[in-house]
């Protein structure tokens, strides 16, 4: 069982070589003048962007119409339910109970209410209940590790969950992603949608991770970072960590979201 | 103007399978409705290869140029049309949605399907339209496509087909599709 992973283990480069081309990267940037916020598309260390970046650059575009709104979701899109994983099986899932919550945000400050969240993981033994995920971990025949929920009036969504573990992966030898929970994101604007990674603080391995660290800036990095909040900690029940999520600017006007509450 | 830097994004990776998909994702109207028209194509790399591990999603005016806002996407009934879809690649890299014509949103606008890009080995998600290709005069007053160099124009047109649109998403390479990004990306 434990070989099956390796023989198929086609990434030649040691994690010294890799973290090698991440701190050369980060250096460049470093001394660079300008401020990046996002991951960088071209990103060699992570290998399977290499033939899946655009070369060219983006094209500018001022948001028309369809762009400055986005699809509506209700209660008839998400059961509540859909908010706690660790409910969805017969049985307790195995691993460290944790709820995640935070607020989603415009770049104005502003709540993104009433709008989709959705998120999933691999469960406490970093295993995914996926056909691909073939790392010989155990499965949890009590945990799916998917959830949905909309934001409230507040933009506050909240999940309950296990804490996912780390996993390999094949992009070099002896490749580990931190552990991570997806997030997929929609705002008021289409421009907004995003899907990203939230991590746990304190992570030994993002400093030898190549998805990561395709944020090249420290700082930006960070914003993916949970907190351990204590006051989302429930007694004798589970541990609780604060995210909080802010979309790029809304294109809207002041009148148009007047309109948009109408809908 | 924005005051919070917003949040980075990173790759969807190669696990959403089993998460992000939903019954009837892809089909905004069923198939077989006597309006449904089919917008499909390859989701290719920069070695021509496809990409059987992408996700797309198309965001859309309905047929008369009005703005969707009806919850019921995740839970279809058949008879609400939502505007948005979602569809993800199959190993020949191919995605196809059934969904209806988008009208003009605007008096003269040349009408499009707004596509998002998302897939393992990409780090974040791209943005690019599919406009229809009927109306010439409505194509060649668009704004965005006045500022696409001419040689590549033709990455963001649909080709039209019986059934309706074929749009090839290139993600790299000599032909790669022209992808956006917006004010305060």
């Amino acid at each position: 069982m434990g070989t099956t992973n390796q023989h198929a283990d086609s990434a030649a480069a040691s994690q010294a070589e890799l973290s090698a081309e991440i701190a050369a990267i980060e250096s460049a940037y470093r001394a660079s003048d300008h401020e990046e916020t996002q991951p960088r598309l071209d990103y060699p260390p992570y290998r399977s962007s290499l033939l899946r970046h655009p070369t060219k650059a983006l094209q500018l575009a001022d948001p028309e119409t369809i762009e400055r709104w986005a699809p509506c979701f209700g209660e008839r899109d998400v059961s509540s339910l859909e908010a706690d994983l660790t409910i969805q099986h017969v049985g307790e899932p195995i691993g460290e109970r944790t709820v995640v919550t935070g607020r989603v945000v415009d770049g104005d400050g502003r709540p993104v209410r009433r709008q989709l969240v959705e998120i999933w993981q691999a469960n406490a033994g970093g295993r995914y209940m996926h056909q691909r995920d073939q790392h010989p971990a155990p499965l949890d025949p009590a945990f799916t590790g998917v959830g949905r929920c909309l934001t409230d009036d507040e933009g506050t969504y909240r999940f309950t969950t296990i804490k996912p573990g780390p996993y390999p992966w094949k992009n070099h030898h002896n490749a580990w992603r931190p552990a991570h929970i997806h997030f997929s994101l929609f705002g008021t604007d289409f421009t907004q949608r995003m899907i990203t990674q939230m991590y746990f603080p304190g992570d030994p391995l993002f400093a030898l991770d190549p998805i990561y660290q395709s944020i090249t800036d420290a700082r930006a990095r960070e914003r993916l970072v949970a907190t351990y909040d204590h006051d989302v900690t429930t007694h004798e029940w589970a541990t609780g960590y604060r995210w909080d999520i802010v979309l790029t600017g809304s294109h809207r006007t002041p009148h148009e979201d007047d309109l948009g509450d109408d809908h | 103007m924005p005051h919070l830097t917003a949040t980075p994004g990173q790759t969807i990776g190669p696990f959403y399978g089993y998460a992000l998909p939903f019954e009837a994702d892809a089909d905004l109207v069923p198939p077989g409705r006597p309006d449904a028209v089919r917008l499909h194509g390859v989701v290719t790399d920069g070695a021509g290869s496809p990409v059987p591990d992408a996700l797309l999603e198309v965001w859309q005016a309905d047929a008369d140029g009005s703005v969707p806002q009806r919850p019921g996407s995740l839970r279809r009934d058949g008879w609400t049309f939502t505007g948005w879809g979602r569809c993800a690649t199959d190993d020949a890299g191919g995605y196809s949605f059934t969904t209806v014509r988008p009208g003009a949103t605007e008096p003269g606008a040349a009408p499009f399907f707004l596509i998002t890009v998302f897939a393992r080995g990409l780090t974040n998600r791209l943005f690019t339209r599919a406009y229809l290709p009927h109306d010439q005069a409505a194509l060649e007053g668009d704004r965005l496509l006045a500022g696409v160099p001419a040689e590549r124009r033709s990455t963001l047109i649909a080709a039209a087909e019986p059934t309706g649109y074929r749009f090839d998403v290139r993600l790299q390479g000599a032909d790669e599709t022209v992808f956006l990004t917006y004010p305060g990306h």
